[in-house]
């Protein structure tokens, strides 16, 4: 037999696989390496979506009463939900848009890294820049609306879960966009949505809108914040809200899984 | 990982495929590999839709050069057609040919991120095309952007790298720290990527390629952008990798003084095939016995010197510069007739050479203009 015969067999034993990496450590590191990113390209878009949403704030303090009433509560949890779409949706969409545009994916993809642990570790690093900004974006909404600081320790559970749902939407966005220029439009819109259908009060908006509203993630998470403005917060409603969030963010987080494997394998 | 089978790396292979003694160091083998895309614009990254067509199938050693035709007419581009390669064990192995000619395509194949039509990939007995998730495993892979690095610091780079190669974060940092030093990188440590010059930015990506050592580094344009000083740290540290521990090395190029001095062997890819394969030495000789000529002019070659007019007719002529393919003799008269006269005073410059690789790769059919040197 020669070098050249057709087909190949392979006689000799095949090398050892170097070992691969597991789920929970690859995750932590790129969990890290996307923290570590944040201090050289992501401060500067962190105070645009603060200052994003408390311009809304003020915007909205021109035709909203402050004071214990729905309007309040919506514009102030609204707000803050909305620095976690910007990041979390909007910026993460067009992160794994230029990476796949720019053939970055190869560098993860020629890696033996879960698939998992690259969508959930950058996930969860832009979910975790979102934290001071919607901290801020709360407190001083609370005070400009007067409502009660008291419960805000409650966008400790709504970021993560919120962010994680939009966080899934956008890593697919961004992944399954046929062009960077379509996962930025994609991350846009999310975020529009989210600015839109989260902060406007609900009681104003017609049926039609509504729906669309029901069917956005990030509404779980303003109406779970929204209720711990009240006197008596209903916290099985909360709970509830939060669960939809955790729901819809493993489902939105097993799609952009998949959409990696997807744009990895082709 | 085992290394005890490998080949000591003194006994460099050399010279054309051998026979079956060579199989038991066999690092990768690619059979009738092809690729056609059903449209050019729907290409992702870099090697896709892009490259044309050639029919037939070029075995590794002197396959002979065929027409380069175009894929299908429906809007089809054959990205590569009928590739056969055998790369040995702690080889320098090399990929030489124009941007476009199907270099990269045949790297994302190898490195099992993108599917062939046809064909197989086996390396180091491991059948990449059935089970690309594999290819991670066996191989580093250095591609040509670095965008999911930029910005990181060049250590967090290359721990990282490291990390997702399965390494501990104890393994990851040593391993990472060693390498910075070893590539003279540390003073750029806590660099983001992106700050840093083209060259630098190579360097460190090829820095994270190295820690978490493989078998098989599959380079794609290491060099690009680098300064004489990073160049040689490079290659040091792939000879360090191959003496040490029977490193194979497959390194695509388009630089022929790059691929003349460090490749053991080279596959000429051209038109998304390969049309020889053999030492760059092996490739020269089917050019040796002629030399080249390249004159420089200051201004308008004085073709009214009956030499220099002769000269014009089978000289390739790019501006002020014209490049000549002849005998010795021939080159000697025409010395000879330029250095004296009218003709030497309108001569800015002139370099007789033996033949280089790229004038094999010509000489091969290979479109000319495409290579660096």
């Amino acid at each position: 037999m020669t070098l050249l015969d057709r087909p190949v067999v392979v006689t000799e034993t095949a090398a050892p696989l170097a070992p691969a990496a597991r789920l929970l450590p690859a995750l932590a590191a790129v969990y890290r390496a996307q923290l570590a990113r944040a201090r050289v390209a992501r401060i500067p878009l962190l105070f645009v979506a603060t200052f994003q949403s408390l311009g809304i704030l003020i915007m909205m303090r021109g035709v909203v009463d402050p004071g214990d009433n729905s309007a309040a509560h919506a514009v102030v949890a609204g707000s803050s939900v909305l620095v976690v779409a910007f990041v979390a949706l909007n910026l993460l969409a067009q992160y794994f848009g230029k990476l796949r545009a720019t053939g970055g994916l190869d560098h993860y993809a020629t890696l033996p890294v879960p698939p998992a642990a690259v969508v959930l570790g950058a996930a969860a690093a832009y979910a975790s820049f979102t934290v001071p900004g919607a901290l801020v974006t709360a407190a001083v909404g609370a005070v400009m609306f007067s409502l009660p600081l008291a419960n805000l320790w409650v966008l400790l559970a709504v970021v993560p879960l919120a962010g994680a749902a939009l966080a899934g939407l956008g890593a697919a966005c961004g992944l399954l966009a046929p062009r960077q220029e379509i996962a930025t439009l994609l991350g846009q819109l999310g975020m529009s949505a989210a600015l839109l259908l989260g902060v406007l009060p609900v009681d104003h908006l017609p049926q039609v809108v509504r729906w669309l509203r029901d069917l956005l993630p990030s509404t779980y998470g303003v109406e779970a914040f929204a209720r711990t403005f009240t006197a008596a917060p209903d916290w099985a409603a909360v709970a509830g809200d939060l669960t939809v969030c955790a729901v819809v963010g493993l489902a939105s987080l097993t799609l952009a899984t998949w959409a990696y494997r997807w744009a990895t394998s082709r | 990982m085992s290394d005890t089978d490998r080949p000591a790396p003194q006994a460099r292979p050399q010279g054309d495929l051998g026979g079956t003694g060579q199989h038991t160091g066999q690092c990768c083998t690619v059979r009738d590999l092809a690729k056609t895309y059903r449209s050019p614009s729907r290409g992702l990254g870099r090697g896709r839709g892009r490259g044309a067509a050639g029919n037939g199938s070029a075995a590794g050693n002197g396959g002979a050069p065929g027409n380069g035709g175009v894929g299908g007419g429906t809007g089809e581009i054959r990205a590569n057609d009928g590739i056969d390669l055998d790369i040995r064990r702690g080889e320098v192995f090399g990929l030489l040919g124009p941007n476009g000619a199907g270099k990269s395509t045949l790297v994302r194949q190898l490195t099992g991120l993108l599917r062939p039509d046809r064909g197989s990939v086996h390396i180091l007995g491991h059948d990449i095309v059935r089970h690309p998730e594999r290819a991670a495993r066996l191989l580093a892979y250095l591609g040509q952007e670095s965008t999911a690095l930029d910005e990181l610091t060049v250590a967090l780079a290359a721990e990282t790298t490291g990390r997702l190669r399965g390494l501990t974060l104890a393994q990851a940092r040593s391993e990472s720290a060693d390498v910075l030093a070893e590539l003279g990188l540390e003073p750029l440590a806590h660099r983001p990527l992106a700050k840093l010059s083209g060259g630098q930015r190579r360097l460190a990506c090829f820095a994270a390629a190295l820690v978490g050592e493989r078998p098989l580094l599959v380079l794609d344009e290491p060099t690009t952008g680098m300064d004489p000083v990073a160049r040689r740290a490079v290659w040091s540290a792939v000879d360090r990798r191959r003496a040490e521990r029977g490193t194979t090395v497959l390194l695509v190029t388009h630089n022929v003084i790059e691929a003349e001095t460090v490749l053991d062997r080279v596959a000429v890819v051209d038109h998304g095939r390969v049309i020889a394969c053999d030492t760059p030495g092996g490739l020269k000789a089917l050019v040796d016995g002629d030399v080249r000529l390249d004159l420089v002019w200051r201004a308008e070659a004085p073709t009214e010197v009956p030499a220099v007019a002769r000269l014009a007719e089978q000289a390739e002529c790019t501006g002020r510069r014209w490049t000549v393919r002849t005998s010795p003799e021939q080159a000697r008269e025409l010395v000879a007739a330029v250095t004296t006269g009218p003709a030497f005073a309108a001569l800015d410059d002139f370099t007789l050479a033996t033949p280089s690789l790229e004038d094999a790769y010509l000489k091969l059919g290979g479109r000319g203009g495409g290579l660096a040197k």
